[in-house]
């Protein structure tokens, strides 16, 4: 393991936390998990795992990470999310809950389960825009698809339009807005790491000030506000 | 154990539930190992509640559980009223559905493929074989693979999980002993699993068929486990977890998140103590975090002690 360069955070309150590690050190990147707007502040990038939405949105707010993680991304923090990362990033999710607190950095509208329960969960092959060597494997499991997706918004990946994909075909699966990433199936759970490269060079080239540059004189005191 | 299973192919739903598209190479595939297991893996570091009714579902939602088990009687009641315990009232599951966004789970007698056909008809997200019900079958599990479901199955120790795992279980939880509200037999039958883990991590390459003997499980699985030093899938532990401690406990014995049944919803502040189990299962390696949600919750559950136990009411002893 690299002892210089980014931290990846992987956002630890609930969900397949550990895949997304063993993904980012396939790429060569550090990461670390992050649970507190402390261990939030030490870390160049954040990916917000598979799980449950619902449950991580609670969370968020119960653990105060919520504020200050919106303002990580407002300022250019690189962040990925895979299917409950996707739901949390979106500007709005069609699920009939007024209570369901957003981060709100995608110009998105999502909609949750929006294949069917778990039964209707599915693995296909998917063409990826920036992924160059063919189809990525992608698992989907109670995916969202994303309903509409402002014009700031690149669509990398879509199911494909084959009559089996029935009222799915065409749906947006895979978004870019910026610095922040998001596909609504789980690359983490296959051994093809082409998705987290793509997120890792985001990281390598982020423009958000380098960690090492935000600690001034005492350790462990920012010298940027967040 | 017999490995042919007697449920017949006609009466179960084909485990290759492939779509091939007519004009394409591109398909979608349902049901897939990594399909069902994944499920699991989005679950992990989470709480699952035993709930009865839609209401008790949206408190445990709002609590934070990353999924809820629709049943009729959670085990503390099974236990009180004694008879035959039998997979819930359909109508009431989907009404629990209907009511809660998170996933929801149901449970099937051992060995009673039909009632699992029937959860997977109503749609659930999860079927659980569990103990807790009367067994349907005293010789044969139910053939897993058969189902587009994903299931999980309690288990003891490991050559019980490996013998889940090889009917195609895609999650697995320790047993405890559930509606006691007492956590010894979970921390036992972690502490079980963990250690032949780690036992058959540590061992000469020509010394596993021998364990794999013992475990009276396939050698092949076996060979996959020593190789990783871990199980091919999530592993939850259940039965008579009643307080955030408990919950912290299990999670630094090495369980992936938690199944709590009556203890929640059978304690003076069902709420409180749910949103309290949530919080020390995220935070189980840090005793300031548990300490503070363990203040002020009101009554637990009323445990039993274990030796009070008749062994005719032993439900980890239900399968094999």
């Amino acid at each position: 393991m690299t002892e210089t360069g980014p931290i990846v955070g992987v956002l630890g309150l609930q969900g397949d936390v550990l895949e997304h590690r063993r993904a980012v050190a396939d790429c060569g990147l550090r990461s670390t998990v992050v649970r507190r707007p402390a261990e939030l502040a030490r870390v160049d990038a954040l990916i917000l795992p598979g799980g449950e939405s619902t449950t991580m949105s609670r969370l968020l707010v119960a653990f105060d990470l919520m504020e200050p993680l919106r303002a990580r991304l407002a300022s250019g923090m690189p962040a990925y999310g895979s299917c409950a990362g996707m739901i949390l990033m979106s500007r709005e999710v069609l699920d009939g809950r007024p209570d369901r607190r957003q981060l709100a950095v995608l110009d998105a509208v999502v909609r949750p389960n929006a294949f069917g329960r778990q039964a209707a969960s599915f693995e296909a092959d998917l063409d990826f825009v920036g992924i160059p060597g063919g189809p990525i494997r992608a698992v989907f499991i109670r995916a969202p698809w994303v309903e509409q997706a402002g014009s700031g918004v690149e669509v990398l990946a879509r199911v494909p339009e084959v009559p089996v994909a029935g009222s799915a075909a065409g749906r947006i699966v895979a978004i870019r807005q910026g610095s922040v990433l998001a596909t609504a199936f789980h690359p983490e759970l296959t051994g093809d790491r082409r998705v987290h490269q793509l997120f890792c060079e985001m990281v390598r080239l982020s423009n958000e000030v380098p960690v090492s540059a935000r600690y001034a004189g005492e350790s462990g005191t920012r010298a940027r506000g967040a | 154990m017999s490995a042919e299973n007697t449920v017949s192919i006609e009466n179960t739903v084909s485990a290759k539930n492939t779509v091939p598209a007519e004009n394409s190479n591109v398909e979608r595939q349902v049901g897939t190992a990594r399909v069902k297991r994944g499920m699991a893996e989005m679950l992990k570091g989470g709480v699952i509640m035993d709930v009865v009714t839609p209401e008790q579902a949206r408190i445990a939602e709002d609590a934070g559980a990353v999924a809820v088990m629709a049943l009729e009687r959670v085990p503390a009641d099974i236990r009180a009223q004694g008879g035959v315990a039998r997979m819930s009232d359909p109508d009431m599951i989907a009404k629990i559905m209907d009511a809660v966004s998170i996933p929801v789970m149901a449970k099937a007698r051992i060995g009673h493929f039909v009632e699992a056909q029937v959860l997977q008809a109503i749609g659930v997200d999860y079927i659980d074989e569990s103990e807790v019900l009367t067994p349907a079958d005293e010789a044969h599990h139910i053939d897993k693979f058969a189902f587009t479901v994903p299931f999980v199955c309690g288990a003891t120790n490991l050559g019980e999980a490996l013998r889940r795992i090889s009917e195609g279980a895609a999650m697995i939880r320790s047993k405890g002993e559930a509606g006691t509200g007492n956590i010894v037999e979970a921390t036992r039958h972690m502490r079980s699993i963990r250690a032949a883990i780690r036992s058959l991590a540590a061992m000469h390459p020509e010394e596993v068929p021998a364990a794999a003997k013992e475990l009276a499980a396939p050698l092949e699985l076996i060979r996959e486990i020593a190789a990783a030093g871990s199980l091919p899938v999530v592993l939850f532990t259940a039965g008579g977890i009643a307080t955030p401690a408990d919950a912290a406990m299990m999670m630094q014995l090495g369980a992936e998140g938690l199944f709590v049944g009556s203890g929640i919803f059978k304690s003076g502040d069902p709420a409180k103590r749910a949103e309290a189990i949530v919080k020390a299962t995220t935070f189980h390696d840090d005793p300031e975090m548990v300490a503070k949600v363990s203040r002020g919750l009101g009554e637990p559950m009323v445990g039993i002690n274990l030796s009070d136990l008749p062994d005719g009411q032993r439900l980890a002893q239900r399968g094999w």
